[in-house]
């Protein structure tokens, strides 16, 4: 019998292939004497090697498709297996207490374990959990459980996961991975967002998939509206299948507007930009057809590594992107980082509410080196592209002032010491704070642009954590309340001959494009895949006849009245 | 035996990426090669000694290195001290 689950849909298109479930293999360790200790170290040797052998595989892989920044933590994991200090120490405890090697393995790693923990700075915290990893996988030989990672994969196969950590999903090959499905997140957590940035279909927060499905199961993943079908029935298989080629049909015909501009029925131009995290991503913002990149997220840059990016570093990305682009705007967001996006090498202090706290734009003006070097990198970049600079995070005029001081000192010490820099850089703000949204008319004096970013102001509007599935109900885009505030935005920019766009994952939800364009937005930024269809839902539509039914739109009762006047109207 | 004492300039200290550098070049030498630091002596062989010492930019540690090629080892550890940017 074929089982239905819902989750939510992170990640268009349809994938049906056998289950890979990647799960966190248990594992009970005994102590038993052994009396032939040699024979036992030659067993813990084995588990060893094979561990090795597993992880330089896993290595070359990372290098080949990630760049031997974000391989650079394997070759680290190797050393631990390569330690003198562990491997010895193992082996004199298999000899001297004549117990097993499995039991040997787990006290002196506990050991090293517990050093690390222990130690009062986050990132070498954080190496415990490295160690952990590592000699999880030697248990794993030695008590001969399987150990299953995303990098041992050599067949078409839809992984089912409770999350997918950074690190798995660095090891997904995509020839072989067709999609995938967990039971955390929502459609902007970490895997949600690679997904996307993958092409491959995804449904996140299923809450109970890796319960439901045991490997080897057949699984269809669809995408589109968010299920997950397990061991399906042949008809259902021919039905997705048929739904699979229908959208590959659709896909075709969107191709077929990668080249074009934007326009409404009624003629109304609106540009289509994509959301990027690395100069890699731009190949995908091509292929798509987006006519610039709304949101570059530069976070990316100081993440996954153990510390700060140079400016050296930091230009050459930023280079990268503005070349890539030939001159198509591209809006680089400094540094967001607090939050739920922590940088350990930071030291930064715990906080209780973090995304009320100490982060963006509010850290940048407090650790100032760190900011004056990003936005060095970023003035002497400027002059390969289309460079727009934009704050993120900010909720009063006085730090967008602050913000844009600091910029200008840098960029006049530039050109005093000889070092060319484009004369015309917007700089704008991104607006995803309540306070800022409602000061928009003043604001709009002063910026150069706007940019909503929805998915933090949505949180901060209805006061609703959007890591916290509880209240979940409350992330409601298409709320009156939001639509209003967006409203102002977009008025005060256009009063002052402003553009005003928008990065959150709104812009490119199918809803939300003709309540947007209805409003007079300028720009739309998403994730790449989303482009195509957005742009051929836009030529469909008339501005002008959305605009008469906008203050009725604006003056509904809910959501959900919302929701069904857009499904039944444009 | 052969030492020497560097200065660390490298702004984060000896963290995980210059660490797996140092610890894969100590293991190229089959002379016994320590590091000292704050009245803490490690095996430069152990990624996870030396990580456990959680060097600091400004701190000033010492490498030993006994054995038979004890000499050619510390002019190399030097040489990645330099190219790595982490002392002098």
């Amino acid at each position: 019998m074929s089982e239905k689950i819902s989750g939510i849909a992170a990640s268009a298109g349809i994938a049906i292939a056998k289950a890979f479930v990647l799960q966190n293999p248990e594992l009970t360790i005994d102590k038993k004497s052994i009396k032939d200790t040699s024979k036992e170290i030659e067993r813990f040797q084995a588990a060893l090697d094979t561990s090795k052998e597993e992880l330089s595989v896993i290595k070359d892989k990372a290098n080949e498709e990630l760049g031997e920044d974000k391989a650079a933590i394997f070759a680290a994991h190797l050393l631990v297996l390569s330690d003198p200090e562990l491997v010895d120490a193992v082996k004199q405890k298999i000899e001297n207490e004549q117990v097993n090697a499995e039991s040997a393995m787990n006290d002196v790693s506990s050991t090293f374990i517990n050093m690390f923990e222990q130690m009062d700075n986050e990132y070498m915290k954080e190496r415990a959990a490295d160690i952990r990893d590592v000699s999880k996988r030697v248990l794993a030989h030695l008590l001969d459980v399987q150990f299953t990672t995303p990098a041992s994969i050599s067949e078409e196969v839809v992984i089912l996961a409770e999350d997918l950590t950074p690190s798995d999903t660095a090891q997904l090959n995509r020839q072989f991975v067709k999609g995938f499905a967990t039971d955390i997140g929502g459609r902007t957590s970490h895997s949600a967002i690679m997904s996307r940035s993958m092409e491959i279909p995804a449904v996140v927060g299923t809450k109970i998939i890796t319960e439901k499905i045991e490997n080897g199961v057949m699984v269809i993943i669809d995408g589109l509206d968010g299920h997950v079908i397990i061991d399906p029935s042949q008809d259902e298989i021919a039905t997705y299948q048929e739904k699979k080629a229908q959208y590959e049909k659709q896909k075709e015909e969107w191709a077929k507007l990668v080249n074009e501009k934007t326009f409404s029925s009624d003629d109304v131009q609106v540009e289509l930009a994509a959301n990027i995290g690395t100069p890699a991503d731009v190949k995908g913002v091509l292929a798509n057809g987006a006519e610039g990149v709304g949101l570059y997220r530069t976070e990316f840059l100081y993440m996954g590594r153990d510390q700060l990016p140079t400016e050296e570093e930091q230009f050459s990305a930023y280079k990268e992107v503005l070349e890539k682009m030939e001159g198509k705007p591209v809006v680089i967001r400094t540094l967001d980082i607090g939050g739920d996006k922590e940088l350990p090498y930071l030291n930064l202090p715990k906080e209780l509410n973090p995304f009320l706290g100490f982060r963006a734009i509010r850290l940048c003006l407090e650790e100032q080196e760190i900011f004056r070097t990003q936005l060095r990198a970023l003035l002497r970049a400027s002059k390969h592209g289309n460079l727009k600079i934009m704050f993120p995070m900010i909720a009063t005029l006085e730090e967008f002032r602050s913000a844009k001081n600091i910029l200008m000192d840098e960029k006049d010490k530039l050109i005093n010491s000889g070092t060319e820099v484009s004369d015309n850089i917007e700089v704008g703000i991104m607006v995803e704070i309540p306070s800022t949204a409602v000061m928009a008319d003043t604001f709009a004096k002063e910026v150069d642009f706007f940019s909503i970013g929805t998915n933090d102001l949505i949180q901060y509007t209805m006061a609703a954590d959007r890591m916290n599935e509880q209240v979940s109900y409350l992330y409601q885009p298409y709320n009156p309340a939001i639509l209003r505030l967006v409203k102002m935005v977009i008025d005060a920019a256009h009063k002052e001959g402003k553009w005003a766009g928008m990065c959150g994952e709104m812009a490119g939800d199918p809803i939300a494009i003709p309540i947007l364009l209805g409003l007079g937005l300028d720009e739309f930024s998403m994730s790449a895949t989303s482009v195509l269809p957005a742009r051929s839902q836009i030529r469909g539509l008339s501005k002008e006849k959305i605009s008469t039914h906008i203050n009725e739109i604006l003056e509904m009762d809910t959501m959900e009245d919302v929701i069904k006047f857009v499904e039944t109207n444009f | 035996m052969a030492e020497k004492t560097f200065k660390v300039t490298s702004e984060s200290g000896i963290h995980a990426r210059p660490a797996t550098t140092l610890v894969n070049q100590a293991g190229q030498f089959s002379s016994d090669i320590t590091l000292d630091y704050n009245g803490k002596s490690v095996n430069l062989k152990s990624i996870m000694g030396v990580m456990s010492l959680g060097i600091q930019s400004g701190a000033e540690i010492t490498i030993k290195a006994e054995g038979s090629d004890a000499e050619e080892a510390l002019t190399s550890l030097e040489d990645v001290m330099k190219k790595e940017g982490l002392g002098e």
